[in-house]
């Protein structure tokens, strides 16, 4: 457990920390985030004494630590920093060994270590314990600058960004890692960010700071549904958006636009050199008046078509259609019940105003869900 | 050929114990300098300051404190080689990321600790260059030591001076020019053997 009782910090006239008050319980995973400059980094490093507060104190496991030896304390707390530090002179087991040997662990015991960790992440003790950190990728090494902080198994693990400076995929990944390391050894980890979307992934307890105080200390789902300050609902961002989350409704928010369609008149292998052409294997049959007739697929054509032959003669009357003001779970249930590929989105006059196919769906869904899509 | 290996002999051997006292007290004034930065820039300061009085007047002057002898040279070699020592080693302790100093403070390495367990060793490429400077240098500034009395390749190419032997000033300067050169050069490989783990 650690508390924070009226924790005030100042860099000559400037108060980064003003006091502040909280207590983080044991196993807890709690998300410190807010602007750049809200105190974030100084409150996270004030836990293990790399900065020593103005007024206030700090207790853990109800010990004031204020008086403490702040070496000793910091060996009883995992840190893990952004820019990874690990040591380059050392080998991989050398780092994760780093903590262990101050606390005068022998040899054998710090291997054992090495090993139990390294199969945590699934990075095999022979491949990797004598690599030197310029031999790992950047994710390998946070990966070890981890494990390094685990190394003692303290209670405790403090992360001040720790995947900022990782690729997205990289990130996602090793927040996965932490995330079942943390259920699965049960540490209090305090970790800092500025991404929300970290926070809501990772955190049992998110404390949101701006100016040095706390706006909000909730649960993820506590913060998304009552941000206590606008602020807080800027940093939420499109995840409390009430549109975003209310799926849009009708079948036109999900059609494509784009629709391939061809004059029933048309010849059969001109349909065809059309069809190759836009790389699709069906097209929508219209009239005259651009009105709906159904469609005509490649197949269809392949099978029975005559060269010369008008391709009204192999339109497929059954394809699915829904109108554009119709309810998008009919279009979701016709093409869910059916083998069909798509459904075509009709206006007032039968005329075509869109397709839905299994993609668009599945991508808009993606859209409701987690906001704009790439692709 | 006897004289010529006794005097070689004893050239590397007052170069080499002088360059042992220097890198002691200049890898020790470095670290010094690197954790009081006042402090480091007097020290640097009095050691720019030697190194730029002229060999001739510097050997005169310790020689009327100690007297003549090998003592006197070695003391004036050890002058000459602690600026490049104190600065390569000063240099090498400041400059090293602070992220890797947080880390190492954050985990719970005491200040000696980090200092040896991180700081040095990630320092000793630098310092090591600082060494391979100050003992090229001694090489040739051993050669004065004939003027104080103390031995070493200067004393042959002292006489050939006098005899106006052309041959002998060679087969005494020759050596002290390979020597350098050879020093140069090996100890420029094992710094780059040393750099590998360094970044």
């Amino acid at each position: 457990m650690i508390e924070f009782r009226n924790v005030t910090k100042r860099y000559g006239r400037t108060t980064i920390l003003d006091d502040v008050s909280f207590t983080i319980e044991r196993g807890q995973f709690v998300v410190l985030i807010g602007p750049s400059g809200c105190g974030k980094t100084t409150t996270l490093r004030t836990i293990n004494r790399l900065i020593e507060p103005k007024a206030g104190t700090l207790f853990i496991d109800g010990e004031d630590v204020t008086h403490q030896n702040p070496v000793e304390l910091r060996r009883k707390i995992g840190y893990v920093i952004q820019q990874i530090g690990l040591f380059p002179n050392m080998t991989v087991e050398q780092n994760i060994s780093v903590v262990p040997k101050l606390l005068k662990h022998s040899r054998a015991e710090c291997e054992a270590i090495t090993r139990e960790l390294l199969a945590l992440v699934d990075m095999p003790y022979e491949e990797n314990a004598s690599k030197y950190p310029s031999e790992l990728s950047g994710g390998q090494q946070q990966r070890i600058g981890v494990l390094r902080a685990l190394a003692a198994s303290p209670p405790i693990v403090l992360m001040d960004e720790p995947f900022g400076a990782l690729d997205p995929v990289t990130r996602e990944s090793l927040q996965e890692e932490v995330k079942r390391i943390q259920r699965k050894l049960k540490k209090t980890i305090v970790f800092v960010t500025h991404d929300m979307d970290e926070a809501l992934r990772l955190a049992d307890t998110i404390i949101f700071m701006d100016k040095g105080r706390i706006l909000q200390m909730a649960t993820p789902e506590e913060m998304l549904q009552n941000p206590a300050d606008p602020l807080i609902k800027s940093f939420l961002g499109r995840h409390t958006d009430d549109e975003a989350i209310a799926a849009p409704k009708k079948a036109e928010a999900f059609m494509k636009r784009r629709v391939y369609t061809v004059h029933e008149n048309a010849k059969t292998l001109e349909s065809i050199e059309r069809m190759r052409k836009r790389e699709v294997n069906s097209l929508v049959v219209i009239d005259d008046d651009e009105r709906f007739l159904g469609t005509v697929s490649i197949e269809a054509i392949k099978e029975r078509g005559k060269a010369g032959h008008p391709i009204r003669e192999y339109i497929n009357g059954e394809t699915l259609t829904v109108h554009r003001s119709d309810d998008a779970k009919e279009a979701f249930d016709k093409l869910l019940s059916s083998s069909e590929n798509y459904v075509i989105v009709l206006n007032d006059d039968r005329t075509v105003a869109g397709i839905i196919t299994r993609t668009s769906t599945a991508k808009a869904m993606g859209e409701a869900l987690w906001g704009e899509m790439d692709a | 050929m006897r004289e010529l290996l006794f005097a070689t002999g004893e050239h590397l051997l007052i170069v080499a114990l002088s360059m042992i006292v220097a890198t002691l007290v200049g890898v020790g004034l470095g670290i010094l300098s690197s954790w009081k930065k006042r402090l480091g820039t007097v020290i640097i300061t009095i050691a720019e300051i030697v190194q730029t009085i002229p060999s001739l007047a510097l050997l005169a002057l310790l020689m009327i404190i100690f007297g003549l002898g090998n003592l006197t040279m070695g003391i004036a070699l050890v002058l000459y080689a602690l600026l490049p020592i104190i600065r390569n080693t000063q240099v090498a302790l400041t400059e090293l990321p602070p992220a890797i100093i947080d880390a190492a403070r954050g985990m719970g390495m005491s200040r000696s600790q980090r200092l040896t367990q991180v700081e040095i060793p990630l320092a000793i490429p630098m310092i090591f260059g600082g060494i391979k400077v100050a003992l090229v240098n001694s090489l040739s500034i051993a050669v004065m030591g004939v003027l104080i009395g103390s031995g070493g390749l200067g004393y042959i190419i002292y006489r050939g001076i006098q005899q106006r032997n052309m041959a002998r000033i060679l087969i005494g300067a020759i050596p002290v020019v390979v020597i350098a050169l050879f020093f140069d050069w090996a100890m420029t490989k094992i710094e780059q053997r040393l750099s590998t783990h360094t970044t």
